[in-house]
């Protein structure tokens, strides 16, 4: 048993890291985030050429083949960097869908040109409920046309299609369908943008069924977890920083103990998420029974350390942690929106109830 | 990252099953609630009887009597003693902390004195670490050995001791040099309890019962031989015990927590709240869930420490995570159970009204000392921002 990274998986990690470094650092992160979309036509080229566009997919479709627990690394560096632009919309939670339900043709249309980095694309999934439960869905295609509203549908005003899900089936729907009406929604992170999405009459053709949704969700789900991983290592990075340099009383504010046990925890809610994440990950490619449960557990405990992690790094660096010019408030804009997004974590707390009360079975296998 | 288990370690879960499957004591359970006075012969025989197996000290290297066991493999015991519900070890302090320690620091013929009485349970060690005034701060202990010819003789008071009601020996930390800075004047001794001069008196805990000892030393004559480790150099050997009490202990844990919660949820679908199954009640039901993850997230975490402590060689201050993580997740735990049980959470062992015999009443005020015992929260958090985060030193 081996529950580190190998040396491949640390490479990736590692060029990972350098590549938004290098390209998505700070003042361009601030950059993006002021535009309408958030999204940059140089920087996706770029993202597509290092292969993180296709990372997880087929070969046969342009992708690279790598498994999950590599997309939560790559993830984690996304979120340490907090990526602007649709990047999970696309990569994550479209090109997830297609790869688990789409029939080898629409794969060819859709999957490959998402993995060169040819297309954009999204997923509408939330109505007026605003429940994340796939049953409270009211939307349903009739003669292949849809007509109705989706909300907080994220980068569709750059998405060359979007996947609609409704009650009897996921669906596409081209950009420049007749009826599509995209206009923004004003929120929190101002990093990834969200849209709402009318359809009136829009032409919109199925590509599987709802049945199938589960898996791509837990994919992407998880890889949201490993997204607020990064953000909160960030965060917690920040922090240590600031009480290391900053003085008061003639003295770091780290050696207080008020300050560094806080630090401390930081550090144990940061590591816990990161350990969920990685184990969420393992499941997922080892197809493992636990694996939603897994996902629940990594995406319930990130979720609420995201939070506690960015209160407290907001709260030790005092008066500058309320500044915009601080980072830290753009990821813990970030963190708020990613932790109700795909279910917050009372949502999957009762996911892992289910599965932990109303079954007879405790949720992981043990060794 | 490779969870599933590799050949040696599948292997050495197999045998182990077998044996266990062929010799675990099947009365252990009309043992366990007695005191430990009434039952620790039961625990010495059962540790003879492991060590027939050579199953007594798997992590010792296989010369002194062990497994030379990889720490996945160690992990892999305690998680087959835990499952099979299997009684403690009588020696459990010698075993884990003292033994390697003596294999570490100790002497050809200090190791062959007391190693294989450790392992044969016939003489039962304590640890003499904290006094009354030196427990966070350790290396604050007063307890002194003053050299006269081939003697210390040691004068002193040490507090929170296992097993020293029935220690035949103490692992004792004295204060050698009293001019030196206070972690340069510490010697580490291998005291025979049965010295003229020692003196054991039970400390009666919050819980009713008496796990813990103080220790009374006066003008006891140790021997110089019995040093173990160099002279003045008793803080290095002491932090090294330390670091086998926060590495290898929380491995059971977890098996230990999931049969908590197996249980809790048990009692969820019989217990009532508001007319219903507790288990339908949408708040319990959050706050079984949160249990229920922690405690998975508990296990990711320490393999995680594991695979790390493989591939760098030594426990590190990360192990740090896991006392807090465990420690405070255990008294989230038992207040839920105390929230489901209700009025019957306050009944104590004996009471014909109580529920699974009085335990959840004892894990409840139990799991109290969790947090302080070794090293305490605020020990730990200053551990992880001083040597992980590398913040200034706060103390």
């Amino acid at each position: 048993m081996q529950f580190g990274l190998s040396e491949s998986q640390e490479f990736l990690k590692d060029s990972a890291r350098k590549f938004f470094a290098g390209e998505c650092p700070s003042t361009e992160m601030r950059r993006l985030m002021e535009t309408d979309t958030a999204y940059d036509a140089a920087l996706w080229a770029k993202l597509a050429d290092q292969g993180y566009t296709g990372i997880i997919f087929p070969e046969a479709y342009g992708g690279v083949g790598l498994g999950k627990v590599e997309l939560m690394l790559l993830m984690e560096e996304a979120g340490r960097a907090l990526l602007p632009g649709p990047f999970f919309s696309t990569v994550v939670v479209t090109g997830s869908i297609l790869n688990v339900l789409s029939t080898p043709e629409h794969k060819e249309k859709y999957l490959a040109p998402i993995c060169r980095g040819e297309l954009r694309a999204t997923v509408a999934i939330l109505e007026s409920s605003a429940s994340w439960n796939v049953r409270d869905i009211r939307l349903s295609a009739a003669n292949g046309k849809l007509t109705g509203e989706k909300l907080f549908v994220s980068d569709a005003a750059i998405a060359d299609f979007i996947l609609v899900v409704a009650r009897n089936g996921v669906f596409v729907v081209d950009s420049n369908a007749r009826g599509l009406k995209i206009s923004p929604m004003s929120a929190m992170d101002l990093t990834r943008k969200l849209y709402v999405v009318e359809f009136n009459d829009t032409p919109a053709e199925k590509l599987g069924s709802t049945a199938d949704l589960p898996r791509a969700f837990d994919i992407a789900t998880a890889a949201l977890a490993a997204e607020l991983v990064g953000g909160m290592q960030r965060t917690l990075d920040i922090t240590v920083e600031y009480a290391k340099t900053r003085k008061q009383f003639g003295k770091p504010i780290g050696m207080f103990q008020a300050v560094q046990h806080q630090c401390a925890d930081m550090y144990l809610e940061t590591e816990s998420a990161r350990s969920a994440v990685y184990y969420a990950g393992w499941a997922l490619e080892e197809n493992s029974p636990d694996a939603a449960t897994a996902v629940s557990i990594a995406k319930m405990y990130a979720s609420d350390a995201a939070r506690t992690v960015g209160n407290r790094g907001i709260q030790i660096h005092g008066g500058m942690g309320f500044t915009w010019e601080n980072d830290l408030h753009l990821y813990y804009r970030r963190a708020k929106a990613s932790e109700t997004a795909f279910g917050d974590a009372t949502f999957h707390r009762e996911r892992i109830a289910s599965a932990v009360i109303d079954s007879d079975s405790v949720c992981s296998k043990s060794a | 990252m490779d969870l599933n288990l590799t050949v040696e370690e599948s292997a050495f879960r197999d045998e182990l099953r077998a044996w266990l499957a062929a010799n675990v004591p099947k009365d252990w359970d009309q043992w366990r609630e007695k005191p430990m006075e009434e039952s620790f012969p039961y625990l010495r025989a059962w540790q003879q009887k492991l060590q027939e197996g050579r199953w007594a000290a798997v992590s010792w290297p296989k010369e002194y009597g062990g497994r030379s066991a990889t720490l996945m493999q160690q992990a892999i015991f305690w998680e087959e003693m835990a499952r099979v519900e299997a009684p403690p070890m009588a020696n459990s302090l010698g075993l884990g902390l003292i033994g390697p320690t003596i294999i570490a620091y100790g002497t050809e013929a200090q190791k062959k004195r007391y190693i294989p009485k450790i392992l044969s349970a016939d003489e039962i060690w304590c640890q003499g670490f904290s006094e009354p005034n030196a427990g966070s701060d350790l290396a604050g202990l007063q307890t002194e050995a003053r050299l006269e010819s081939d003697y210390y003789i040691v004068n002193g008071q040490k507090i929170w001791t296992s097993y020293g009601w029935v220690g035949d020996w103490c692992e004792l930390v004295v204060r050698t040099d009293a001019t030196a800075p206070k972690h340069k004047g510490l010697t580490v001794l291998l005291v025979d309890m049965k010295s003229p001069g020692v003196e054991v008196r039970p400390l009666r805990q919050m819980t009713g019962e008496s796990e813990f000892n103080e220790l009374f030393f006066r003008d006891v004559r140790v021997p110089v031989e019995n040093t173990l480790g160099k002279l003045n150099d008793g803080w290095n050997v002491a932090m090294s015990t330390l670091m086998y009490e926060r590495g290898s202990y929380a491995a059971r844990l977890h098996l230990i927590f999931k049969r908590y919660i197996t249980r809790l949820i048990e009692l969820s679908r019989t217990i009532l709240r508001n007319g219903r199954p507790a288990a339908e009640d949408p708040l319990i039901r959050q706050k079984l869930a949160q249990c229920s993850a922690e405690i998975e997230i508990m296990r990711f975490n320490q393999m995680r420490a594991f695979s790390r402590i493989t591939a760098t060689g030594v426990p590190g201050p990360e192990g740090s995570i896991q006392k807090i993580f465990w420690s405070e997740l255990n008294q989230r735990l038992q207040q839920v159970a105390q929230e489901i049980l209700g009025s019957y959470g306050q009944l104590m062992a004996g009471d014909p009204h109580a529920i699974d015999k009085g335990l959840w009443s004892y894990a409840y005020l139990r799991s109290r000392g969790n947090t302080i015992e070794a090293g305490t929260s605020e020990v730990q958090r200053n551990i992880i921002g001083h040597f992980v985060l590398g913040l200034p030193r706060s103390y």
